[in-house]
């Protein structure tokens, strides 16, 4: 029988690694993500986490490490935060183009300058190029259950990349919700083993990774990379299937809420879908016809999923914690190259709020669907819009 | 009639066809190692080939590992430049858990090992992988076109050193590693040489059989980094040995006080001048006109020679 504890968000993430039991840890500690590699070292001390714990110095030690002990042929999992998932760069292309199945637990937060420890996606959003699979949660329960999809779909033949679940700082990572811890023997049967057939250091069949990829080859390597990020549209749909069988929760590249006569679709991704799911229960009372969607799979990017949603719709307002300099959010950027070829599109605005733990409000959110009837009814002259900034003190 | 065993195994890790430069003092480096290791495997578990090997960037993994091509007999790893230690240890804690016997053996040049790699390099170490970490050090960064690196002896020409009138060359001593290695306190660190091959072979198969992590900088040749004829790629490196320029040495449990030396002369007196060393070499071609930069890189060899307890006379 699965069952429920009261739990951080932190606390799911690790429970997640202990049930995949991955041969390897490698991990480094960093705020708000400290809790994970703290909660796997109680695990491992008490023996309930038949792991090799590695305390590396670095997060580029312990993604190079996790690159290693995955190139070695077992299951290894990480987790991080911002600077720290900032200074493994480096490595999350190479565990990509060397077709790694590691998956990192990332409580999402805000970059410096200036410092700043709380929540916002820009961490996980500029690493979207890197060739990782990227999930979102909304609570501590998909923080959780993320974990374990992921495991599923970045060891899958037909993907083999690894993949980054993302669960918002603080706001998840440091509060306290019911969780449904499942049955061991269920999430064994739902992975299985890690046996991989293309990554091995056996010095009985002795192979060489990481080669040097002349313009004759590279780019037919990095194709294979796009291929694996398409094939994995099937295999996540498939992975959802079996995971809402087995466990009974239903997962979905993106989940509508309220969407089938709304005139402005609220967008967004992470805890944030919550407050404008309630947020949507309110405005409907009040007779307004509004919506909303949360992207739990960012990469890939759920291209078909958007465009059906984009046809039920006058505005599509994305919601999102992460800004691209020069351009607007990434998000925006994404939903914007979805529809380029649409016959029909709607409006699509974007609003940036939220960042560095900026608290998303009602009024906030009153403030994006204002924007949104004024763009229905006069037009689009702007289309980015900063959310809740204290013009004051500009 | 009995057959004598050869002083070094006749296996190979390391196949010709890789495209390092005639006379390369890294490839024998990378050959003799291997070699080394396979014995020191064979005799600790039985299985000559219970090794794998993680390498840095560098200018031995691009000559070895080209695709479709590989130099590797060995299960091998490339990941970065600057993470060879940290790789490894992943490796080696993965091999725990399958339950393989055996040793990781790690490959970087001085640009991953004294630079760039360091901080893993103190990583792995203190936390005791069981991993024999080999430096090859060619004292500047080859690979990208001989830029300085902190290995890179006083004095010497590289492209980002190069000498000039408010320039003698490379302006900074050379940073010992191997010393900061063995400040780890980690069972065994050494240096060596290609021109002592039975020395390096020894201390490969000491470092392989020790339980935890070794450490051993080894001076390989670059022949167009150094500026020396391909043919005396190994004389360049005996010269190294005996003008005092390279020393030879062991320090156990990191045992500063009974540091074991090779090749020392009795009476700490050097019989050749360190200018045979340098006349070679065309990056010091410049140093042979300046006996004050020549005064002052003896200054600092006595000063290294201190630091491992031996006072040195250099004639």
């Amino acid at each position: 029988m699965p069952t429920w504890k009261v739990m951080k968000g932190n606390e799911a993430a690790a429970w997640a690694a202990k049930l995949a039991k991955p041969k390897v840890v490698a991990a480094f500690p960093i705020t708000p993500s400290t809790l994970v590699p703290e909660k796997i070292s109680e695990f491992v001390a008490n023996g309930e986490m038949d792991a090799e714990f590695i305390k590396v110095e670095s997060e580029h030690s312990a993604i190079s490490a996790c690159v290693g002990a995955s190139a070695a042929g077992v299951r290894v999992f990480t987790a991080t935060a911002s600077q720290g998932l900032a200074l493994m760069h480096e490595i999350l292309f190479i565990a990509a183009g060397m077709r790694l199945p590691i998956v990192m637990a990332i409580g999402n937060r805000a970059l410096s300058a200036p410092i700043n420890i709380w929540n916002d996606w820009q961490d996980t959003i500029s690493e979207r190029d890197t060739g990782w699979l990227q999930f979102y949660a909304e609570n501590n329960q998909e923080a959780l259950d993320l974990i374990l999809i992921a495991f599923k779909v970045a060891e899958d033949e037909r993907v083999l990349l690894p993949a980054m679940t993302g669960f918002d700082a603080f706001i998840l990572t440091h509060t306290v919700e019911p969780v449904e811890i499942p049955d061991q023997e269920v999430v064994d049967e739902f992975l299985g083993e890690y046996v991989p057939k293309h990554a091995y250091l056996d010095p009985k069949r002795p192979i060489t990774q990481g080669a040097l990829g002349f313009p004759a080859h590279y780019m037919e390597a990095r194709y294979t990379v796009w291929e694996a990020m398409e094939n994995a549209r099937e295999v996540i749909k498939e992975a959802f299937e079996e995971f809402e069988k087995k466990f009974g929760r239903k997962y979905q590249m993106v989940e509508e809420y309220k969407t089938e006569d709304a005139e402005i679709i609220l967008v967004t991704m992470g805890s944030l879908a919550g407050t404008v799911k309630e947020f949507v229960d309110k405005k409907r009372e009040e007779g307004l016809k509004i919506g909303a969607a949360k992207i739990t799979v960012y990469r890939p990017f759920p291209i078909e999923e958007i465009k059906a949603l984009a046809k039920k719709t006058k505005v599509l307002a994305i919601l999102e914690k992460d800004i691209s300099f020069g351009l607007g959010g990434a998000v925006f950027g994404d939903v914007g190259r979805t529809l380029i070829n649409e016959s029909e599109k709607p409006i699509v605005l974007d609003f940036i709020l939220g960042l560095g733990g900026r608290d998303v409000t009602f009024a906030n959110l009153e403030e994006v669907i204002e924007i949104s009837e004024k763009a229905m009814k006069e037009g689009v002259e702007e289309d980015v819009f900063w959310i809740g900034l204290r013009k004051e003190i500009l | 009639m009995a057959v004598r065993k050869p002083p070094i195994t006749t296996r190979e890790y390391w196949a010709p066809g890789h495209a390092a430069c005639a006379g390369c003092g890294c490839a024998i480096v990378m050959r003799l190692a291997t070699k080394a290791f396979s014995e020191a495997m064979e005799e600790k578990y039985g299985d000559p080939d219970a090794f794998a090997i993680a390498h840095a960037t560098g200018c031995m993994e691009v000559v070895s590992a080209v695709f479709p091509y590989t130099a590797w007999k060995a299960p091998w790893i490339h990941v970065a430049f600057e993470n060879a230690a940290a790789a490894a240890s992943g490796v080696e804690a993965a091999w725990k858990k399958l339950g393989y016997k055996g040793k990781i053996l790690a490959f970087a040049g001085d640009g991953g090992t004294a630079d760039i790699g360091l901080q893993a390099l103190s990583g792995m170490l203190e936390r005791r992988h069981n991993v024999v970490y080999i430096m090859y050090d060619n004292e500047a960064y080859m690979n990208t076109g001989i830029q300085r690196s902190s290995s890179t002896p006083y004095g010497a020409w590289t492209t980002t050193s190069p000498p000039g009138k408010y320039s003698i060359g490379e302006d900074k001593p050379k940073k010992w590693v191997a010393l900061i290695a063995a400040a780890h306190m980690v069972p065994y660190v050494a240096t060596a040489s290609i021109a002592d091959p039975y020395d390096f072979y020894r201390k490969v198969k000491k470092a392989a059989k020790v339980d935890g992590p070794a450490f051993i900088q080894v001076q390989g040749t670059c022949v167009p980094g150094w500026r020396v004829p391909p043919e005396k790629s190994v004389e360049v490196a005996r010269l190294a040995i005996e003008t005092g320029v390279w020393p030879l040495f062991e320090i156990e449990n990191g045992d500063f006080r009974n540091i074991k030396f090779q090749r020392f002369p009795k009476d700490g007196k050097f019989k050749k001048p360190i200018e045979e060393y340098l006349k070679l070499q065309g990056r010091f071609k410049h140093l042979l006109k300046n006996p004050e930069a020549i005064q002052q890189l003896k200054e600092q060899i006595k000063e290294m020679w201190k630091v491992l307890g031996k006072e040195v006379e250099l004639p």
